[in-house]
């Protein structure tokens, strides 16, 4: 038994450099070159400064862009740092709101927002995927659906023609991948982009 | 459910099946010390790292030498990650200025990582620098891959072999599997995920200024080569937070959906390993039958139950399914999909929050970790889970028709069924016991984050995915407690080394005996009435062992739901 001392040591340290610098190291340099932006983190730039990333979201609250879906994550409460505050879209922290599905807080919660956007658009149903929390509260996307539902609202806050923005909506829509894979969604900060370009011209 | 569901179910499985027997093929090769189409390039770096580390490549070991050498590995492994933990603050790669990480949580990690648990009571992205993330984690993924890998080849060397006194080398198995199977797939890999988004860097977090003029602080990091380990060696434990949900860690559906087949690969190829290594291939595709019946089953439960929703969605005229803690690039199928992949894998990884589930939706998971972990299980793991239970379930052959039950020319015998019973009983022991303990407790109860039955399951989710070495949590509960993070300990060193070895000493055991040719009174083990056999005794096993408790968690939680109660 004594002679697995050795490899038990030197092995292990062997192997730990291997996969746990030199990997990781070496990968960080070959995807850096090949994928320089990706690696970053998919940034987008306006007039110079960083607005995001292309596959965080983030949050709006505003009228005239469309909102995403809501945000259950969390950041340390500033005046008391063993409790937590809401945070939504706080890409250092990402969470899900983790309640079940006979929880009261969520009942409760879904009646909420459901009233209020039936106030927004009366006519309309109610995406699911708009009044619910998403796993990582980071969600870059909503359904189609849930682009459309809010249409109405952009277009009155912009003084444009639901029209051109459903345009815009439909645009920005991708499909499941082969016709097969995922589920077709809109990416909430790209939409958003292109509206304040259109704005802009 | 929708048609495109489906098929999407239907071609996870085809591609799992196509892929392996030629896994199976090049593993074989691999464990068996041949050369393959990398020996030019790993032979050298391979021989090198014998020569200093002190292996005679040639000598093999007995089984307890073999398992004593995995353990010795795996002292050094906890003491790596429990150091870089209490040091990261003095120690370089660490941008977002993380202090020392405390006590109890970093034995709770190290523990996590050495048995393949990799439960996440630390938030990634908010609690450990890079230098944890890759020397710590990243490291001990693979290595705890290897091993589970390795100790599932030395069960096989048991069957294959006859009147052998030794099983392999460790040493030499772990360092085989890390050059020549995970390494070289994670190379290929990591590309592959920052080709869709993932992040590769050891810059700070990024600052951004949103279009409605907030602060965002996006945290990044060398993300794409840990996951990549994490899903190849069924480890499971997120770079960030939200696991395989936050978008940086599974940003596109394709990123989905080849994670959910490398979660599966390695485990479906160790089938075809144990044919082709007890000289028929059948016998190999008949465990992955049996896992395949319980596999496709769960998936149906849990994709009509989230599609279902809940009762709460359905009063406000919420249609789409059960959307809570799900992200709208997966949707409802590729959510079902994942959560029992990754708890059938003994994997971990989620890319839906578990814990908001539906009542019937959450218990599949939760059943497929209190099964042992055997459908298609941890890499390695599943395979020796799953030889127990058939183990068990020739015996249950043998004494219907009174005879001596034998298995690919091996006959079991007291020792074998008796070491079988020992790994199997002692999974529950860990998760009901702890459990018991858990829900009534007051340091305990109060990590709940869910009233009602619902708070029940969190805390026997909790134990059960400790114990199975799963990792996935109904993640509401906090479990970075003094009490949790002790007790998942415990739950996690049982249910991996108290599960290791009795199947090492069965391994031993069966190398030593004579191997017997089939005769005319051999039950064949090929055949859809062994398949059927080892699922019922699995189920019956199982399902008397945890049905109680089920019944106490999402079964009431389901009917409380329909009755229309909330908590």
């Amino acid at each position: 038994m004594l002679r697995e001392i050795r490899p038990a040591i030197v092995l292990l340290l062997v192997l730990t450099a291997i996969t746990g610098l030199a990997y990781p190291l070496a990968m960080t340099g070959i995807a850096g070159a090949i994928f320089p932006a990706k690696a970053q983190g998919s940034l987008i730039e306006r007039d110079g400064k960083v607005v995001g990333s292309a596959l965080i979201g983030q949050e709006f609250k505003d009228d005239k862009y469309f909102h995403g879906r809501p945000s259950a994550t969390l950041a340390p409460d500033p005046n008391d740092s063993t409790k937590t505050v809401s945070a939504p879209y706080n890409a250092a922290n990402s969470g899900g709101s983790n309640l079940g599905p006979t929880s009261k807080a969520l009942a409760d919660r879904l009646k909420e927002d459901v009233d209020k956007l039936k106030a927004e658009n009366p006519g309309a149903a109610v995406p699911v995927d708009l009044v619910t929390t998403s796993a990582s509260g980071l969600d870059p996307d909503i359904s189609p659906e849930a682009a459309q539902f809010q249409i109405p609202r952009v277009a009155k806050a912009r003084n444009m023609p639901e029209d051109a923005v459903k345009q815009l909506v439909d645009s920005n829509v991708q499909g499941r991948l082969l016709g097969l894979l995922g589920e077709p969604r809109v990416n909430v900060l790209a939409l958003n982009l292109a509206l304040d370009r259109t704005a802009a011209k | 459910m929708t048609m495109i569901g489906w098929l999407q179910i239907i071609l996870f499985c085809v591609i799992i099946v196509a892929l392996t027997k030629p896994l199976g093929w090049y593993m074989t090769r691999v464990f068996n010390g041949e050369r393959t189409f990398l020996s030019p390039v790993l032979r050298p770096i391979e021989a090198g790292i014998y020569w200093f580390s002190g292996v005679d490549e040639k000598r093999e070991q007995h089984w307890m030498t073999y398992t004593v050498s995995m353990l010795l590995f795996h002292v050094g492994g906890f003491l790596i990650i429990y150091g870089v933990m209490r040091l990261q603050a003095v120690l370089p790669f660490n941008p977002a200025g993380q202090g020392a990480v405390a006590e109890d949580l970093s034995f709770n990690t190290a523990i996590s990582f050495i048995t393949n648990t990799n439960w996440q009571n630390y938030g990634g992205e908010s609690t450990i620098s890079y230098l944890v993330q890759m020397l710590g984690l990243t490291h001990q993924n693979f290595l705890s891959a290897a091993t589970g890998i390795a100790l599932a080849v030395a069960l096989i060397r048991g069957f294959s072999r006859a009147s052998a006194r030794t099983v392999g080398n460790f040493w030499v198995d772990v360092t085989r599997c890390t050059l020549y199977v995970l390494l070289p797939i994670c190379v290929v890999y990591t590309l592959f995920l920052v080709s869709q988004g993932m992040p590769q860097t050891l810059g700070d977090y990024v600052e951004a200024t949103t279009l409605e003029g907030a602060k965002q602080t996006i945290a990044v990091g060398p993300v794409a080569s840990q996951v990549a380990i994490k899903m190849l060696g069924t480890n499971g434990g997120g770079f960030f937070n939200a696991n395989a949900a936050h978008p940086f860690e599974n940003p596109t559906a394709l990123s989905n959906f080849i994670q959910m087949l490398s979660i599966f690969a390695l485990g479906a190829a160790l089938t075809n390993v144990f044919g082709r290594m007890v000289g028929n291939q059948r016998q190999g595709w008949a465990i992955l039958a049996v896992m395949g019946v319980l596999f496709v089953a769960g998936v149906a439960v849990t994709y009509w139950a989230e599609a279902n929703g809940t009762s709460t969605m359905h009063a406000l005229g919420l249609t789409g399914g059960n959307m809570e803690g799900k992200e709208v690039r997966f949707g409802i199928v590729a959510s079902s999909l994942f959560a029992v992949i990754t708890t059938a894998a003994s994997c971990g990884a989620v890319n839906a929050m578990h814990d908001s589930f539906t009542a019937l939706g959450g218990m599949i998971p939760l059943i497929n970790m209190q099964l042992g972990e055997i459908i298609i299980g941890g890499v390695g793991a599943g395979l020796y889970g799953m030889l127990l239970f058939v183990v068990l379930a020739i015996f249950v052959a043998g004494l219907m028709v009174g005879r001596t039950p034998e298995y690919v020319g091996k006959k079991i015998e007291a020792r074998e069924v008796k070491m079988a019973m020992l790994a199997i009983l002692v999974l529950p022991l860990m998760y009901l016991g702890w459990t018991a303990v858990g829900v009534v407790y007051p340091a305990a109860v109060a990590s709940m984050a869910n009233a009602g039955p619902h708070g029940f399951t969190e805390v026997l989710y909790a134990y059960t995915s400790a114990t199975g070495n799963n990792g996935s949590a109904f993640a509401g509960l906090t479990g970075n407690t003094l009490f949790y993070n002790l007790t998942l300990a415990s739950a996690m060193f049982v249910g991996r080394f108290f599960m290791i070895v009795p199947a090492m000493a069965i391994a031993g055991s069966l190398a030593a005996k004579k191997s017997i040719p089939p005769s005319a009174g051999t039950f064949p083990t090929t055949g859809g009435l062994f398949v059927g056999l080892v699922v019922g005794v699995i189920l019956i096993i199982g399902g008397l062992t945890f049905f109680p408790a089920l019944a106490l968690g999402p079964i009431v939680e389901h009917l409380a739901m329909n009755a229309g109660n909330v908590f």
